[in-house]
C-alpha cells in the first residue's frame, strides 16, 4: 500500500501586491489523499464503500488475480460542504483589502465574500445540504461556536472573532481565500440555503450588501409601516436599503450627491422622494422629518446635516466606510438621537434575509461580468459607476 | 395695561414706536413679537424697579450683578414659589457668556430651582401654599403635540420654553432662578419629596434628570450590569450614585487622580481609572455594558467606544465641542452612541421620588448669591465637589 498527497486544485484570481491588480492564480483548498492498494478485490471505485466493507473485503478475499486500485479519500471534514462557485459579487471590501488599505492584507489575496454556488459534495455529518443544492457563503467561514454570540447565531460578534472568508486566519493556520475562485469548502453552519427558484446571480450580493443593510434595519425596528427612512448613497448597499424599506412599508427618501440617479431611484427602485444633499432648500424642508437614516456612502461627508433630518429619538445607522465620523454633540443631545453602525450579520438573520427576499421577490440590480473584467470592475466601483452591484459569472468565465 | 402705567417717559414711548415701525427682529427668537419688543424696552426703561429681586448678566462678559424686574401675576393655572435655593449649572455660565447661542440681556440664569409655594391660581389642585416645589429647565410647552401628550415636553414639536433666555407665550423673555420668586404653570412644577432638604433637591432638576433619563431609557437599571462614568462633576457624581442605586458595577474615568478617594469612598464607585493611563484603559477593553459621558471638555471617543462590550451603549450628556471617532467603532460590535438632555415632566417627578425613596442626595457646596461670579470661575476650572447651590433665601435680600 502506498499513498501520496493530491492537490485539490482551485482556480482563482488573486491580488499579488497593494496595487490590488488581480490575475489568475491556482491554489489548494482542503488536501486529498490517494491510497494505492493491491488486492484481490476488483473494486474500481471506493465512493460506494465505507471502511468496514473495505476491511472485510480485503481480508476475506485473498484468491484470484491481484488488482491495484486506488482509493481517493477527500479530507472533507465531516461537517463540511464543498460547493462549486457559480457567481461571486464584488464588494467594496474586495477593493479595500486587495489594496491593503488596513495594512493587514496577506498576498496572494483571493477576494470575494458574496458567494453563490451548487453543492458538489458534503461531509458525513452534514444534514442541512445535499449535492445539487443551491447554497451561499457570506463574509465569514468559521467562529468559535461556543460563546454566547455564536450560540445565539450572531457569529459576527463571536468573542474570539469570526474568521473572514478571505484574508482571515483559519483554524489550521492557513489564510482563507474567497469567492473569486472555482470552488470553496466551508463548514455547513456558515452556508446558507438559497431559496428554490431564486437566481444564483441575484443571490450573491445578498450575502454581504443585503445582510449589511437588513440586519440593522431589523435591529432598530425599521420594519414598521408608515415610518420614514432616509438612504444616503445609492450603490450596492443603498439600493438594497431602498428595496427593503419599500418592502417594510416605509416612506423612503434617497439622499444623493448626483441628480443622475434620480429617475432610477424613483421609477426603478420605488423610492418616494429624492433629494440632492447640496441643495440647502431641499434639505431644510426635510428637517426633523425622518425616523431613520441608513448611511451607505463610502466617501467622507459631513454628518450634522443628516442628523438634523432626524426626528426626536431618530436613529442614524452607519454601514459605509468613511475615514472618520465627526459631528456636533448637539446633534445627539437635542432630540435624544442615536448613532449606530453595523456590518454583515449572524447566520440566523442572514438566512432570514434570504428567505425574506425570495418570499417578497426582492432582487438586487446587478451587472454580470466575466472574471477577466474584474480589474476594470474594481476601478468602476471606486468611481460609483455601477448599477448597482457587479456579479462575476465564475461558472462561465473561470476556467 | 400695567405696561403702559409703568412707562413715564415720552422719549421712551417715541423710541419704542419708531422701533416698531422699523420691522426690527431679534435674531434667535422664534418670531418677531411687538409685545416682546415693548416689554424689553419698558424693562430697560424701568431697570432696577419691579417686584422681583435677582442677579443678572448684562453683557457677554457674563458678569452677574443685582437686578430687579417684574414677574407676571399669578394666572389660574400658575404656581408662585418663593425661591429658597438654585443650583449652578454649566448652562448658566455658557448662556450668560453667549456661548450657546443668542443671549438676550439682562439675562437671569438658573434652572435648578427649589422653593416654597407662596400663591396658587384658582385651578391648581396639586399644590398649596407652603408646599416644597421645584422647577427645572423649562417652564412651558405647547401641551398639544405627541411629545407633550407623552409627557416628554422637552421634545415639544413647537419648541419648549426654557426657564431662562427663552421666549414665553406672552412674548416675554423668561428669567431664571437667580431671583427671589418665580411664577410657573403648574404642569412644570414638581413636588419635592417630604423631608428631602431643599438645598439638595435643587441640582436634581437639571443634573439629576439629565443622567437619570437616559439611564432609564437605555435600561441601565439592571443589577449586575456594568457602567462607566466619564467625568466626575455635577452630572458625573449623580450618575455614580444612580448607578450604585441600580445595582451596577461602576467605574469612574477621570483625568485627575485627586478625585479617586472620594469616588471610591464617598460616592461608592467600584473602580477608578485615570483616562490618560493607556494601560489601564486597554485592560478594560470590551468590559462595560454602558458608559455615560458627562465630561464638558474635548476628549477622544475611540478609547471609550473600545471599552464597550458588544451591543454596548455610550450616552453623551456633556458638551464637548465636537464628537470624532473611527467608523470601525460603530461598524463593529453593534455599539450605539446616543445623547440626552434633561427630561420630561413625568420622568422628572419619578426621579425626584426615586431619590427621596432611596436617600440619594447630591454633594453640594452652598454659597451666597454674592459669591456667584467666583463660583462661575471655579465651575469652569472644575473646582467644585460637586454642585454649587445658591442659598437664595438667605442671601438675596
Amino acid at each position: 500500500m502506498s499513498s501520496e498527497s493530491v492537490k485539490d486544485d482551485c482556480l482563482a484570481w488573486a491580488a499579488r501586491d497593494p496595487s490590488g491588480v488581480l490575475s489568475p492564480y491556482k491554489f489548494s483548498r482542503r488536501y486529498a489523499l490517494r491510497f494505492s492498494l493491491e488486492s484481490w478485490v476488483p473494486f474500481r471505485s471506493l465512493y460506494a464503500m465505507n471502511w468496514l466493507c473495505l476491511c472485510i473485503s480485503f481480508f476475506l478475499c485473498n484468491r484470484g488475480p491481484k488488482v491495484t486500485w486506488e482509493v481517493l479519500f477527500r479530507a472533507l471534514g465531516k461537517d463540511d460542504v464543498s460547493l462549486k462557485i457559480t457567481h461571486c459579487g464584488i464588494c467594496y471590501a474586495d477593493v479595500v483589502m486587495s489594496k491593503n488599505k488596513y495594512g493587514d492584507s496577506r498576498y496572494p489575496l483571493v477576494p470575494g465574500h458574496e458567494i453563490a454556488g451548487i453543492v458538489k459534495e458534503v461531509g458525513s455529518c452534514v444534514s442541512n445540504f445535499k449535492v445539487g443544492d443551491h447554497v451561499g457563503v457570506g463574509t465569514y467561514v468559521d467562529s468559535c461556536r461556543e460563546c454566547e454570540h455564536c450560540n445565539d447565531r450572531d457569529e459576527i460578534s463571536c468573542e474570539k472573532g469570526a474568521i473572514f472568508t478571505f484574508n482571515g486566519i483559519d483554524t489550521d493556520g492557513s489564510i482563507t481565500k474567497g469567492g473569486y475562485s472555482s470552488h470553496i469548502v466551508v463548514h455547513e453552519s456558515y452556508c446558507f440555503r438559497i431559496p428554490d427558484g431564486y437566481p444564483l446571480a441575484s443571490a450573491a450580493p445578498l450575502l454581504c450588501a443585503g445582510i449589511t443593510v437588513y440586519n440593522p434595519m431589523m435591529r432598530h425596528k425599521m420594519n414598521q409601516p408608515g415610518k420614514s427612512l432616509g438612504v444616503i448613497g445609492l450603490g450596492g448597499l443603498g439600493h438594497m436599503a431602498v428595496k427593503f424599506g419599500k418592502a417594510f412599508g416605509l416612506k423612503v427618501t434617497v439622499l444623493s450627491t448626483s441628480i443622475s440617479k434620480k429617475e432610477e431611484a424613483l421609477c426603478v427602485l420605488g423610492a418616494d422622494n429624492f433629494v440632492i444633499t447640496s441643495d440647502q432648500e431641499q434639505m431644510k424642508a426635510l428637517h426633523k422629518s425622518l425616523d431613520f437614516i441608513i448611511d451607505t456612502a463610502s466617501g467622507d461627508h459631513p454628518f450634522d446635516p443628516y442628523m438634523s433630518l432626524l426626528k426626536t429619538a431618530g436613529v442614524f445607522v452607519l454601514v459605509g466606510f468613511p475615514s472618520e465620523v465627526k459631528f456636533s454633540p448637539a446633534s445627539l443631545n437635542i432630540g435624544m438621537k442615536t448613532v449606530s453602525g453595523s456590518v454583515t450579520g449572524g447566520t440566523r438573520v442572514t438566512q432570514e434575509m434570504l428567505d425574506f427576499c425570495a418570499a417578497n421577490k426582492i432582487y438586487p440590480k446587478i451587472e454580470v461580468i466575466p472574471i477577466q473584467y474584474v480589474n476594470e470592475a474594481l476601478e468602476r466601483m471606486i468611481k460609483n459607476d455601477v448599477k448597482y452591484r457587479f456579479v462575476i459569472d465564475i461558472e462561465s468565465s473561470l476556467k | 395695561m400695567a405696561l403702559f402705567t409703568d412707562c413715564s417717559s415720552l422719549p421712551v414711548l417715541l423710541g419704542i414706536f419708531s422701533l416698531l415701525q422699523a420691522s426690527f427682529r431679534f435674531p434667535g427668537l422664534v418670531e418677531f413679537n411687538p409685545v416682546a419688543l415693548l416689554t424689553e424696552n419698558l424693562e430697560m426703561a424701568s431697570d432696577n424697579s419691579g417686584n422681583c429681586l435677582a442677579w443678572a448678566a448684562r453683557d457677554k462678559s457674563g458678569f452677574l450683578s443685582p437686578y430687579t424686574f417684574n414677574r407676571r401675576a399669578v394666572g389660574k393655572d400658575d404656581v408662585s414659589l418663593k425661591i429658597t435655593h438654585c443650583g449652578i449649572c454649566y448652562a448658566d455660565v455658557a448662556f450668560s457668556r453667549e456661548k450657546f447661542g443668542k443671549a438676550i440681556y439682562p439675562l437671569v440664569p438658573g434652572h435648578e430651582i427649589v422653593g416654597t409655594v407662596q400663591e396658587v391660581g384658582s385651578e391648581v389642585q396639586r399644590f398649596k401654599v407652603g408646599d416644597h416645589v421645584g422647577v427645572g429647565t423649562y417652564v412651558n410647552s405647547c401641551r398639544d403635540c405627541e411629545y407633550c401628550n407623552d409627557e416628554l415636553e422637552i421634545h415639544c414639536s413647537n419648541g419648549v420654553v426654557s426657564t431662562f433666555n427663552g421666549l414665553d407665550v406672552d412674548g416675554t423673555m423668561t428669567k431664571g432662578g437667580y431671583s427671589s420668586f418665580i411664577v410657573v404653570h403648574k404642569r412644570y412644577c414638581y413636588k419635592i419629596p417630604e423631608g428631602y432638604p431643599l438645598s439638595l433637591a435643587a441640582p436634581l432638576l437639571c443634573a439629576g434628570i439629565t443622567v437619570y433619563t437616559p439611564m432609564i431609557r437605555h435600561k441601565m437599571n439592571r443589577p449586575g450590569k456594568s457602567l462607566g462614568v466619564v467625568g466626575l462633576g455635577g452630572l458625573g457624581h449623580l450618575a455614580v450614585k444612580f448607578g450604585k442605586a441600580f445595582g451596577l458595577n461602576v467605574t469612574v474615568f477621570s483625568t485627575s487622580m485627586s478625585k479617586k478617594e472620594e469616588a471610591l469612598d464617598l460616592l461608592g464607585a467600584d473602580n477608578f481609572v485615570v483616562s490618560s493611563d493607556d494601560e489601564q484603559m486597554k485592560a478594560l477593553e470590551k468590559s462595560l455594558d454602558f458608559i455615560i459621558d458627562t465630561a464638558s471638555g474635548d476628549h477622544p471617543f475611540d478609547p471609550y467606544m473600545s471599552i464597550l462590550k458588544t451591543a454596548g451603549t455610550l450616552v453623551l450628556v456633556g458638551a464637548p465641542s465636537e464628537i470624532k471617532l473611527s467608523p470601525l467603532n460603530l461598524l463593529l460590535g453593534m455599539k450605539t452612541l446616543t445623547g440626552s438632555a434633561t427630561g420630561g415632566t413625568k420622568q422628572t417627578q419619578e426621579m425626584l421620588d426615586f431619590c427621596g425613596a432611596h436617600k440619594i442626595y447630591p454633594e453640594v457646596e452652598v454659597i451666597p448669591i454674592q459669591y456667584a461670579n467666583e463660583a462661575f470661575e471655579r465651575l469652569i476650572s472644575k473646582d467644585v465637589k460637586y454642585r454649587f447651590v445658591i442659598d437664595i433665601e438667605n442671601s438675596l435680600g
